[in-house]
């Protein structure tokens, strides 16, 4: 064994809430009215693989070498600000550093909270209270949602479909009006990151409703008004135009439907008030405070020229009826004008703004920030508890160690949605996928656990992970917006997130160091056989090879028992290729190309170790750099199934080369490089690319897409400015089928470049 | 008839009985006898319709005693004197069938806001102190009414606040628009007050109101941040939420009925003003005439949406009222009847 993987290997913790305490550097806390929400920075440690020792030979024992770094983690609890007390309690009983080392630090507080609490923090904490400016904060917390988290904003439709349009993270988010509805309503004109003012507000907010439904009902709290609310028959309340007029009012333009005097009715007559509910008054009070707050902001953001009016705040809380009302109030207001955008974190941007004023090093230029899909709560997900039965809600966010950006060949980046079905809105797909996912789990399970066949507590951590994992499925099946757009690749991911949270850093790495030492035997064969073929008949076996090659692939359930045969060789996988038309069919309109003038530049995303990366698309590499063509080879930041790995790529290229001296050549003199693209999962995001590889592509006339990750999954409607080809083999029967094709169906979609 | 709180009458009496107006003579307006019925009553005397000189007398009483109304119209053979009356509001549809069953009365229909708007020009025309404003609104003493000259009134913004409240832009004699309105209005208060106070009435609730403090209900900005907001300007004594101590229960069990009526006042009034204000500067226009049986005995509202409009716009903005609030609609709808016929 190895002498780094005596670094143990530790249960993840089991507590589910104010995780990573231990590590805990620096907090920050958002106090309101009703809720608090604690912010803290944590390291995490986390296992990485060294694919930098060349060293395939000692494989064979199934020791790897292990280096453990640090990552960094944003944590976010929110829980009702009456349980202030115990959850200080629990932070001060699970923080590492004691008292003593605390002393003297501070915490950034913000919210209106933040001067009555100053001394019970001093107490248990030890940390003294530096207070920030509450808008200042709130603003600073929308910007870095919106810029940071996928799918974080979302217009609500209460009877659509999908319910919730989500909206993708973006780099221009401004202008935009941010109505914050705590107490009451604050409305900020937000220009850029540092210019904004509050141009308003009004006093009834949720306070309001609060505190009349607290007079007026029995209800206990808030969430129990609304709960009233979702049952009520507001009509026994309110007087409508149709009780004055008879019915609508054509001459004002007014339905008999719409409510002319909130409350209207209860005054009228004693018997009427006696069949008047708790309910109605709950559902009454709930649709005139957020019509009110509908049309002032709308007011506001008309006489501003805003479109966008983002809301923040523990009013909403993602409740559908106060959501809808409030976005019918605004479109009716504005005439279709002003568009209302709900948040997933609404209740944590103050948190947030409080904790990167804390951190204004934590440049947005260096860093970007991840969801972590294992360890947040998502949107109406029923809370965890802390040991006191305190419930709590929570949102992590992992660092990813540079600044994202917007492929910069995309012809709309700012409409671009890397996803080609929505899940959410799909219900057909998402029964299919997420079945799919749940059977598919045990293979990821068995992987899991026999890549650590030496570690005691593997069998132990992938239990839990397949335990969480299908918990997760479960709860997407019932709200399927729960983390944003429900997509393939973001069941992915999720798997990938879990996999890291149980310790399982890497399960398909010998699978994809054997695939490729496989490979690489039969390279030198298949270069001479394309050799030997006229310039044609080359160029369209090419093609026909990249088919083949994309059809090794183990994360497609049907394949990978083919493959676990071992008699399936890239041969077979040749005669797998069906006869044209293929489903997709543009082979002719390229193999035209192909005898035109040489690309100057191409980006190449690829997808699987082995035989794909090997004999599909190597081949096809040699080929352009015999024109003079520049290659640039993308591939996976972090290690996701038996895609190819930016670690591995440049290893495997090395190796390549000793074979082929084109390739080496190229290595060589800078014409064929290896580029991370900052993606750890099998599908691709073009709007988070890291800004080296954007650079590079700004100069590329063709990128190549590969595999169902890239080109199916997500990527099939993306349109480009320069030249695209997508290449996949769709190893899924069920998709082949909905896509009008049989198994094994072929994409080879080739494009000319929109110029803009 | 305006929104269902209150039915207006007019009755104009001249020296002859015209087809189209109906006179009881004096004694109607001196207080007759209205079964269950006790209509408020106002006269303006020396007024010129149709080129007759004579008064006019308000009246009103809510539109939920409709049908003791038409009992005592039928008790007085109203019918044999007029057949027609004029009609506007909401209850022109809705009572139309009860006014040809009960007393065979055809109601001659005309738009609401028609009819509101010319009966602020024609009153405003008529009545040289019409239109006023209120000085020094926040200082007991000082404060008082300064009777305004609204004789080039365009443009103006009405904002006529009855159980619900409309917004009109108004450019001309014809030409205006609704620009906007909301559901919170004098109705809101009502209800709000009878199920908080258990008051019947609107005079009720707006004696309550006169006797209690919001201050106990509200929640200040200085309840949140211990003082004022500096950053934005915010004075510590705004209210920042309307009823936000009242999620609390120790305070819900020491606040009086006053308090709640006294906040739910200032609740709706300072909403409206917010509404109204934004209306107005996304019109463009500066002059805001506020009307409607809202403000009928209401001087709490009156002076708060003068503070309001002014304190909020830095003094861009100008709140007016007009002396006979409510009748607009209703004397609009008797002008363009006599318009009609004549």
């Amino acid at each position: 064994m190895n002498k780094e993987t005596a670094v143990s290997i530790t249960l993840p913790e089991t507590v589910q809430v104010f995780r990573n305490l231990k590590t805990a550097k620096r907090f920050a806390i958002d106090i309101g009215g009703s809720l608090t929400k604690i912010a803290y920075y944590s390291t995490v440690p986390c296992r990485r693989v060294s694919y930098d020792k060349d060293s395939c030979e000692d494989h064979q024992n199934e020791n790897f070498t292990y280096t453990l770094s640090e990552g960094a983690r944003l944590h976010f609890v929110k829980f009702e600000t009456k349980y202030i007390t115990d959850c200080l309690n629990f932070i001060a009983a699970h923080l590492v550093n004691s008292h003593e080392d605390m002393t003297g630090k501070s915490i950034k507080a913000t919210g209106g909270g933040a001067y009555k609490y100053t001394d019970l923090i001093q107490e248990k904490l030890g940390l003294s209270v530096d207070k920030e400016d509450e808008m200042a904060c709130l603003i600073k917390g929308c910007n870095f949602l919106l810029k940071n988290i996928s799918d974080e904003a979302f217009v609500y439709h209460r009877n659509g479909n999908p319910e919730y349009e989500f909206q993708t993270a973006h780099t221009n988010i401004f202008p935009y009006l941010l109505v914050n509805i705590g107490s009451g309503v604050s409305i900020m004109k937000v220009e850029s990151e540092e210019k904004y003012e509050r141009i308003g507000g009004t006093a009834t907010g949720g306070g309001t409703f609060w505190g009349l439904g607290s007079l007026l009902t029995k209800a206990k709290g808030f969430d129990e008004l609304l709960k009233l609310a979702e049952k009520g028959e507001h009509r026994h309340v309110d007087l409508l135009v149709r009780d004055i007029y008879g019915g609508d009012c054509k001459v004002l333009g007014l339905p008999g439907d719409v409510i002319a005097s909130s409350f209207g009715r209860v005054c009228q007559s004693r018997e009427t008030n006696e069949n008047v509910t708790d309910e109605d008054v709950a559902r009454s009070l709930l649709f005139v405070i957020s019509n009110d707050i509908g049309q002032i902001a709308s007011l506001y953001a008309m006489m501003n020229n805003l479109k966008k009016v983002y809301f923040g705040g523990y009013f909403l809380r993602n409740h559908p009826l106060s959501m809808h009302t409030i976005s019918y109030s605004i479109n009716y207001w504005s005439r279709g004008s002003v568009q209302s955008l709900f948040l997933r974190h609404e209740g944590y941007l103050g948190a947030i703004g409080a904790f990167l004023k804390g951190a204004e090093e934590w440049d947005g230029d260096k860093y970007s920030w991840l969801e972590n899909y294992a360890g947040s709560s998502g949107l109406k997900t029923g809370s965890v508890l802390l040991d006191s039965n305190v419930p709590v809600h929570q949102l992590e966010l992992d660092r990813w160690e540079s600044a994202l950006t917007y492929c910069p060949l995309l012809l709309e980046p700012a409409n671009y949605i890397p996803d080609t079905v929505d899940l959410n809105a799909d219900q057909e797909a998402r029964e299919y996928w997420l079945h799919c996912f749940e059977e598919k789990i045990d293979t990821f399970v068995s992987r899991a656990i026999s890549s650590q066949p030496n570690n005691a507590t593997a069998v132990e951590r992938a239990e839990l992970f397949k335990e969480k994992y299908i918990k997760r499925l479960h709860h997407l099946k019932v709200q399927p917006f729960a983390y944003g757009n429900l997509t393939v690749r973001s069941l992915l991911d999720t798997i990938e997130h879990y996999l890291r949270e149980f310790d399982f850093p890497d399960p398909f790495l010998l699978q994809r160091q054997q695939e490729n030492e496989f490979a690489l035997m039969s390279l030198k064969e298949r270069l001479d056989e394309l050799d030997a073929m006229d310039t044609k008949e080359r160029h369209k076996d090419l093609i026909i090879s990249f088919l083949a090659g994309n059809i090794f692939d183990w994360g497609a359930k049907e394949i990978a028992r083919m493959l676990e045969t071992n008699t399936f060789g890239f041969n077979e996988a040749k005669a797998k290729v069906p006869e044209r038309p293929w489903l997709i069919d543009n082979l002719d309109e390229w193999l035209v190309r192909m005898t035109g003038p040489a690309y100057s530049k191409v980006a190449i995303f690829v997808d699987n170790s082995g035989a794909d990366i090997v004999l599909g698309v190597i081949p096809f590499v040699r080929e352009l750099l015999r024109h003079n063509t520049k290659v640039i080879l993308c591939a996976n930041s972090a290690p996701a199934l038996n895609d190819v790995m930016h670690t591995e790529m440049v290893i495997l290229l090395k190796k390549i080369s000793a074979l082929c001296p084109v390739i080496e050549a190229a290595v060589t003199c800078g014409k064929l490089i290896v580029m991370e693209n900052a993606q750890s999962g099998p599908c691709l995001d073009l709007s988070r690319l890291g800004k080296e590889i954007a650079d590079e592509l700004r100069t590329t006339d063709l990128i190549v897409l590969e595999g169902m990750g890239r080109a199916v999954h997500t990527n099939l409607e993306a349109k480009f400015t320069c030249d695209s080809l997508k290449i996949a083999v769709i190893k899924n029967s069920w998709l082949a089928k909905r896509l009008g094709g049989n198994m094994f169906a072929v994409i080879c979609k080739y494009e000319k470049g929109i110029k803009q | 008839m305006d929104h269902n709180i209150l039915v207006k009458v007019i009755i104009r009496t001249v020296k002859y009985v015209t087809r189209a107006t109906y006179s009881e003579g004096k004694s109607n307006a001196n207080g007759a006898k209205w079964t269950t019925l006790t209509p408020a009553i106002h006269r303006m005397d020396g007024v010129t319709v149709c080129g007759k000189k004579g008064t006019l007398h308000f009246i009103r009483f809510p539109t939920a005693e409709m049908s003791n109304f038409l009992e005592l119209a039928k008790k007085k053979g109203m019918a044999t004197l007029v057949t027609t009356v004029c009609a506007t509001g909401g209850g022109a549809f809705k009572f139309e069938d009860a006014f040809r069953r009960e007393v065979n009365m055809r109601l001659e229909k005309y738009d609401e806001l028609d009819s509101l708007i010319r009966g602020i020009l024609f009153v405003e025309s008529h009545y040289p102190r019409e239109c006023y404003y209120w000085a020094d609104p926040t200082d007991d003493d000082k404060c008082r009414k300064v009777t305004y000259d609204f004789s080039r009134p365009y443009p103006f913004i009405v904002v006529n606040i009855g159980s619900g409240v409309s917004i009109l832009a108004v450019y001309g004699p014809n030409n205006y628009k609704r620009i906007s309105g909301t559901s919170l209005g004098g109705g809101t208060f009502l209800g709000l007050c009878c199920l908080l106070t258990g008051c019947a009435t609107f005079e009720e609730a707006i004696e309550l109101a006169a006797g209690g403090d919001n201050k106990r209900v509200d929640k200040l900005i200085r309840d949140i941040y211990g003082g004022s907001y500096e950053r934005f300007g915010l004075s510590g004594e705004l209210v920042a939420a309307s009823f936000g101590q009242m999620i609390s229960k120790d305070r819900r069990d020491t606040v009086s009925r006053e308090d709640l009526a006294r906040a739910t006042l200032v609740t709706i009034t300072n909403n409206i003003g917010s509404i109204a204000r934004l209306s107005a500067l996304n019109e463009k226009i500066s002059r805001v005439v506020f009307v409607g049986n809202f403000l009928r005995v209401n001087e709490i509202s009156m002076k708060l949406l003068a503070y309001a409009m002014d304190y909020w716009s830095s003094g861009t903005l100008k709140a007016l009222f007009l002396e006979h609030e409510g009748y607009f609609g209703a004397v609009g709808c008797l002008i363009s009847f006599n318009d009609g016929i004549s």
